[in-house]
């Protein structure tokens, strides 16, 4: 089955991954119903979404794992159903659930990597050693996976998934359940490689993780796309500044609210959340007015809108609208 | 290279890797080999001598009933080998580990070969020891060095062919567990056939169940080679047994590996 697609040239200097219309279900359940990506060489790219967005299946039928009901796909330039192996070759996985064999040690598991590669003895030893090396595992080399940390073995597994070389990176949430130490040595890792010409596609459910290390950003819930672009674009979406003034006492609370005019009310939380763009100007507007009426304020904290705004106002799946009412 | 030299190639590290794990962590395998023997000394010590009187020989007795058992333990091994496959293959695919070899650009059936060649360099092992133990027990087979050939190629072909049949259960089950329970029935064949005892002792049922079930051509064919017993029908009906459960366990197997995995 496979075809000769030599990968056209045009396409893989621009982009490495391309996705149009994917759909795929499991059974009755609608994962994917309809996606659309591009991915350029050597950006990174995050998927960002809840729990069930169908991230996951998405990684599964770019990496050749599964196969999907409709849609177009190329991976740096070949088919993964038309040509899988041509895609495995330039692809590298890890998965959410390490992928490391936990009874042979770091430097085996890697070894095993270089053999399946082809990588010939000495080489593949030089390999290894130089991985392990890299990501900080010389010292834990010859002890089996199965005593390393959560983060060792994040690392080991990636450190498996870059024996090949591959062009192509399919990150499948790397940092969940990682402290929040290892989380930073993960990005440092993962910039590090995107620096290197690598493509990353990785998929989190943290925004921070998405804010802090993608070139660009696309929001997947209920198997739609529902935003991409870069995280700024994405922030601008979504009117989420606002100053927020607490209060000790209901009648203060009034008489803000009376003063300030636009604003959300909290009368549980006895706070007042007034729509802002965060400059100087608008806080001190704020603080003025509330002078004027001489009003008590307990607290006063400015919010600047970041990707969970974007991500809650865009996934629905926010119980609190933090946006202010007209 | 060829793609087949890829695949003998991929197929050897993955062998490499099973007999690494197997030798870290050898109590499974021990166990494999062990409970046969238990069953060898329980069968000849405890009950040999009154099961040894029933038999049709002419003195009958303890020793009579260790010659007669040793191909139902050679089985019982085999059985239990079954068991042992199982449950790494099982292991194995919960792993993650399973799902990076998907990902990757190797000749795909070389994570199974490797399981099913690491398992038949185990079990013939444990067959050596189980047959080492017999002979100084005071087994005493009258089988030529060409018989002893052809004892060691049957038990090979039913070990390869059980071991594919394993994997395959050890990948239809969700869980390690489930894959320990289904090739419970395989342990039981030696017993429901003639391993232990001849069949026109068993009840009408019965009898013809253990009459036709896989095991007892085998066992018998082992019997003839071993002790001289007439063969007949039963050499051709082993080996076609034989080729008829591994084919089908590669078949099986092979197609559960390359299903989607479930998300």
């Amino acid at each position: 089955m496979s075809s000769r697609r030599q990968g056209d040239p045009i396409a893989r200097q621009q982009s490495a991954i391309t996705v149009t219309g994917l759909r795929k279900s499991f059974g009755d359940h609608l994962v994917l119903a309809g996606v659309d990506l591009d991915v350029a060489e050597g950006t990174i790219f995050a998927l960002l979404g809840p729990n069930g967005a169908g991230k996951t299946t998405i990684v599964q039928i770019l990496s050749t794992q599964i196969g999907a009901d409709a849609g177009e796909v190329r991976v740096a330039g070949h088919d993964p159903v038309g040509d899988p192996d041509a895609v495995r070759a330039a692809i590298g996985v890890t998965g959410q659930f390490s992928a490391v064999d936990t009874l042979l040690t770091g430097e085996e598991n890697l070894i095993l990597m270089a053999d399946l590669h082809h990588l010939g003895r000495a080489d593949g030893r030089r390999r290894a050693a130089e991985l392990l090396g890299r990501f900080d595992l010389t010292e834990a080399a010859q002890r089996p996976a199965a005593t390393y940390s959560g983060g060792m073995r994040r690392r080991l597994d990636l450190a498996m998934t870059l024996v090949g070389t591959p062009r192509v990176i399919f990150l499948d949430e790397p940092t969940t359940g990682l402290d929040p130490r290892s989380r930073r040595t993960m990005w440092q890792i993962i910039r590090r490689l995107a620096a290197g010409g690598v493509t990353v596609f990785l998929t989190t459910q943290y925004l921070e993780e998405a804010d802090q290390l993608a070139d660009r950003v696309a929001v997947l819930d209920h198997g739609r796309l529902v935003a991409e672009g870069t995280s700024a674009e994405l922030k601008r979406l979504v009117p989420g500044g606002h100053i927020r003034l607490q209060f000790a006492d209901p009648n203060e609370l009034d008489s803000a609210a009376t003063a300030l005019g636009e604003s959300l009310r909290d009368d549980e939380a006895l706070a007042l959340q007034i729509p802002s763009d965060g400059s100087l100007q608008s806080l001190r507007a704020v603080l003025d007015r509330v002078d004027n009426e001489a009003i008590a304020v307990d607290g006063l904290s400015v919010h600047t809108p970041d990707l969970d705004d974007v991500f809650l106002a865009l996934t629905g799946s926010g119980t609190t609208q933090e946006e202010s009412a007209q | 290279m060829s793609t087949v030299s890829y695949a003998l190639r991929d197929s050897a590290t993955m062998l490499r890797r099973n007999l690494r794990r197997t030798l870290r962590y050898p109590a499974g395998p021990a166990t494999t080999a062990g409970i046969p023997i238990i069953f060898f000394l329980l069968f000849v010590y405890v009950f040999g001598d009154t099961l040894g009187a029933g038999l049709a020989g002419v003195s009958g007795g303890r020793d009579e009933y260790l010659d007669y058992v040793t191909p139902g333990i050679l089985l019982l091994a085999v059985a239990g080998a079954a068991t042992g496959a199982a449950i790494s293959v099982a292991m194995d695919m919960t792993e993650g580990i399973i799902n990076r070899f998907r990902t990757m650009a190797i000749a795909r059936v070389s994570v199974l070969t490797g399981h099913v060649v690491g398992s038949l360099i185990q079990t013939m092992i444990a067959i050596a020891v189980v047959i080492g133990i017999a002979l100084l027990l005071g087994f005493g087979p009258t089988a030529s060095p060409v018989e002893w050939i052809a004892v060691i190629g049957l038990l090979a072909m039913v070990t390869y062919a059980v071991i594919w049949l394993a994997v395959a259960l050890g990948m239809v089950g969700k869980s390690v567990e489930t894959a320990s329970n289904l090739p419970m029935p395989l342990i039981l064949l030696p017993f429901l056939g003639s391993g232990f005892v001849p069949t026109d002792t068993m009840p009408v049922g019965m009898r013809l169940f253990a009459q036709h079930q896989p095991f007892t051509p085998i066992m018998e064919t082992l019997r003839g080679l071993l002790m001289g017993t007439a063969i007949g029908t039963d050499g051709a009906l082993a080996v076609a047994w034989c080729i008829g459960i591994g084919l089908a366990g590669y078949l099986w197997a092979k197609r559960l590996f390359n299903r989607d995995p479930t998300p």
